[in-house]
């Protein structure tokens, strides 16, 4: 382990060093492209142009005869080709769907690719070994001069997004507008898609073709969850790349039986779970905490509501207690903790074991009560709704509605007395 | 300025459209005078939004071409602007207000250039027309849709043209965005702007523009409002959509499809 530690991460291996770099380089390429081809919804394109590539380095391997990266590359970027026009024209020319055409290149080409591997290894050439990993990616096996060849393809790809990034950002968000203005769009789709037929090449031997498509598309739906710019998602999403590109090395120096590809992927995974469970904003944890505590917002608020009546309707003590916990303990609810936590923030006190509101209670009970009678009347009055139907709306409500929105309600109805049911509105 | 009077702002030569399977224009064919606020009005499916889009080379037709102050399209680019509908996005996109203002500007910045200041202040002046300014760094997602359309248009003035192409500015936004565009409108034709609008609503076309042009797969009437918004041309524009012409046009595209094949 220490050795292991000592040549990766301390780069003592110089090979290591080589791949690392390389890695990083593909994985920053596609995740910044990812970014585009997700938000223009070609993510399936990419996934059946990582796949059709196959055939192609296969029949590369078949003239050539040995694994000469550039020659792998060119027949890889041929097949890439071939596959996004087939696609294209199958969509154009025919009443097949889009999903249906991605879905046929990309097994077609990948079953001929398969069937091209298998024939190859067949054959008996002493130089195919190795070649499986364009299946599910050897980042150890790559050769320095491989890791050249597909880190300058990489380098090109991410300098080409820098260079035309207006543009890109145009094709991806209002392509039709731009060509009003002049914008040249059939040149960027083709600019766009030999950078992603390019890119997934590059990655041909680090990741392989059967994931390759993931490290376009999990870093940057994984960075939509952090950002709503189009500049720092290109940032995240090449950092995930980058993590992943690490660990995924990583694991394939210290067991080189371990394809690399899966392993990038599921470090992308990772961070993309994290993603959706925790960014601000958008996350899913986020989420449930914001709509708990609005939950418990409007039941504190009903609890303070009631406090505020019961009053009104001078209510012994001992009743009172054992009416809030019925009427609120429903369902299992404890109401206690509330009642406790009301306490502390100093909205009720007891006095003679008689629950009362404070000054600040009071206020915001009769604030609630007040948005409620408003929004009754509003409904009932311009929205003409009949009024015995704007009770369980308002009720809703009355949790919801802003002091601003408030100052809205009283302009528009000035202020008024009493709601549609004639009960006084609390000021 | 007197040069512009003389030659049309937009012309039109005998036009024909093919999209697809749909229906389309056929010899559309008319000269736009300057300084005017006109309304394309029609039923769903007449063409208004493709007659737009065609004249703009955003679909290429069949026949025809258009001239813009009696050059090319092409040559005339800066001289044109651009509203599209506003479902035509996605408004989630990570962009906010400005960036997507500053599209207007993309033509005028050149390749692999930044946005200069000059730029910027044309982005600030356009938002500030509108009545946005203050929204220019929120993500766009969070607009309204009286908001989204406002942003569209500040981008399109951003464009600094003198003929404005607008596809159904009014649609679904509230009333004081709807007066706020209404003055915009004004104020460019006072600044004998040419401005051309797809509008969906009879009631206030009369009110609200100068000239109109009827369409229903072919160029029923354009002229001044009084002359050409009578009865008898709202018949023969939205009288049954199934007359001849539509159900010739359906066959032909329907033989042509299988031919292509």
């Amino acid at each position: 382990m220490d050795g292991i530690i000592q040549d990766f991460f301390l780069l003592g291996d110089p090979n290591v060093r080589w791949v690392l770099a390389g890695t990083i380089l593909l994985s920053l390429s596609a995740g910044i492209l990812g970014c585009f081809t997700i938000l223009r919804r070609r993510a399936l394109v990419g996934d059946a142009v990582a796949h059709a590539v196959l055939p192609g380095v296969a029949i590369a391997f078949i003239i050539v005869g040995d694994k000469n990266p550039v020659m792998l590359l060119l027949g890889a970027v041929v097949f890439g080709w071939i596959a996004m026009l087939v696609m294209e024209n199958i969509t154009l020319k025919t009443k097949i769907s889009t999903d249906t055409s991605i879905g046929m290149v990309l097994s077609v080409f990948f079953g001929l690719g398969v069937v091209l591997l298998s024939h190859i290894q067949n054959s008996g050439n002493v130089n195919q070994s190795g070649l499986d990993a364009f299946l599910f990616g050897n980042a150890a096996s790559m050769l320095p001069f491989d890791v050249i060849v597909f880190s300058f393809v990489s380098v090109v790809v991410i300098a080409t997004i820098l260079l035309n990034y207006k543009e890109f950002k145009m094709l991806s968000f209002d392509p039709a507008f731009g060509v009003s203005t002049g914008f040249k769009r059939k040149r960027y789709e083709f600019l766009m898609a030999t950078l992603l037929v390019l890119t997934i090449t590059a990655g041909l031997q680090a990741v392989g073709v059967v994931l390759m498509a993931s490290m376009l598309i999990i870093p940057a739906a994984a960075a939509r969850y952090w950002t709503d710019s189009l500049s720092v998602m290109l940032v995240i999403s090449g950092l995930i790349g980058i993590f992943a590109a690490v660990v995924g090395s990583f694991v394939s120096f210290s067991a080189p039986a371990m394809p690399t590809g899966p392993w990038m992927v599921v470090a992308a995974a990772v961070l993309f779970t994290i993603s959706v469970l925790l960014s601000p904003g958008r996350g899913l944890v986020g989420n449930y905490l914001r709509k708990r505590k609005q939950r418990q917002k409007s039941f504190k608020e009903n609890i303070l509501k009631y406090i505020y009546k019961s009053n009104e309707k001078n209510i012994d003590s001992k009743s009172q207690l054992q009416e809030i916990h019925q009427k609120f303990g429903q369902n299992g609810i404890r109401v206690q903790p509330f009642i406790d936590k009301m306490l502390n923030e100093g909205y009720i006190i007891r006095s003679n074991g008689l629950i009362e509101l404070t000054q600040k209670g009071e206020q915001e009970a009769k604030r609630v009560i007040r948005v409620h009678r408003l929004w009754e009347l509003y409904l009932s009055e311009r929205l003409n709704l009949k009024s015995d139907h704007v009770h369980d709306d308002a009720e809703t409500m009355e949790h919801f509605i802003t002091p601003e929105l408030e100052t809205e309600l009283m302009n528009i109805l000035g202020k008024p007395e009493k709601d549609p049911h004639q009960s006084q509105i609390p000021y | 300025m007197s040069k512009s009077v003389q030659i049309p702002p937009v012309e039109v030569h005998d036009l024909t459209v093919k999209y697809g399977e749909k229906p389309v224009l056929w010899n559309v064919d008319f000269e736009i005078p300057s300084g005017k606020l006109i309304a394309v009005v029609g039923p769903n499916g007449a063409g208004k939004s493709t007659l737009i889009k065609a004249i703009m080379g955003i679909l290429e037709p069949v026949s025809g071409y258009v001239n813009i102050f009696g050059k090319p399209l092409d040559e005339m680019r800066n001289q044109i602007a651009y509203v599209p509908q506003r479902e035509s996005v996605d408004w989630d996109f990570p962009i906010s207000v400005q960036e997507l203002v500053m599209m207007g500007r993309y033509s005028h910045i050149g390749l692999f250039k930044r946005p200069r200041k000059d730029d910027r202040q044309i982005v600030a002046e356009s938002l500030e027309q509108v009545g946005m300014t203050e929204y220019a760094n929120r993500q766009i997602s969070q607009l309204s849709g009286g908001q989204q359309q406002r942003v569209f248009l500040a981008r399109a003035l951003a464009q600094r043209a003198d003929i404005y192409f607008m596809d159904e500015p009014f649609a679904g936004v509230d009333a004081s965005t709807e007066s706020a565009i209404l003055e915009l409108l004004k104020s460019l034709r006072d600044q004998n702007k040419t401005v051309i609008v797809v509008h969906h609503d009879l009631h206030t076309v009369s009110q609200y523009f100068d000239w109109v042009m009827m369409l229903n797969l072919h160029l029923v009437a354009f002229g001044p409002m009084e002359s050409t918004l009578t009865e008898e041309n709202l018949k023969k524009a939205y009288g049954g959509r199934l007359n001849i012409l539509s159900k010739a046009i359906h066959l032909a595209t329907q033989q042509n499809y299988s031919r292509e094949k």
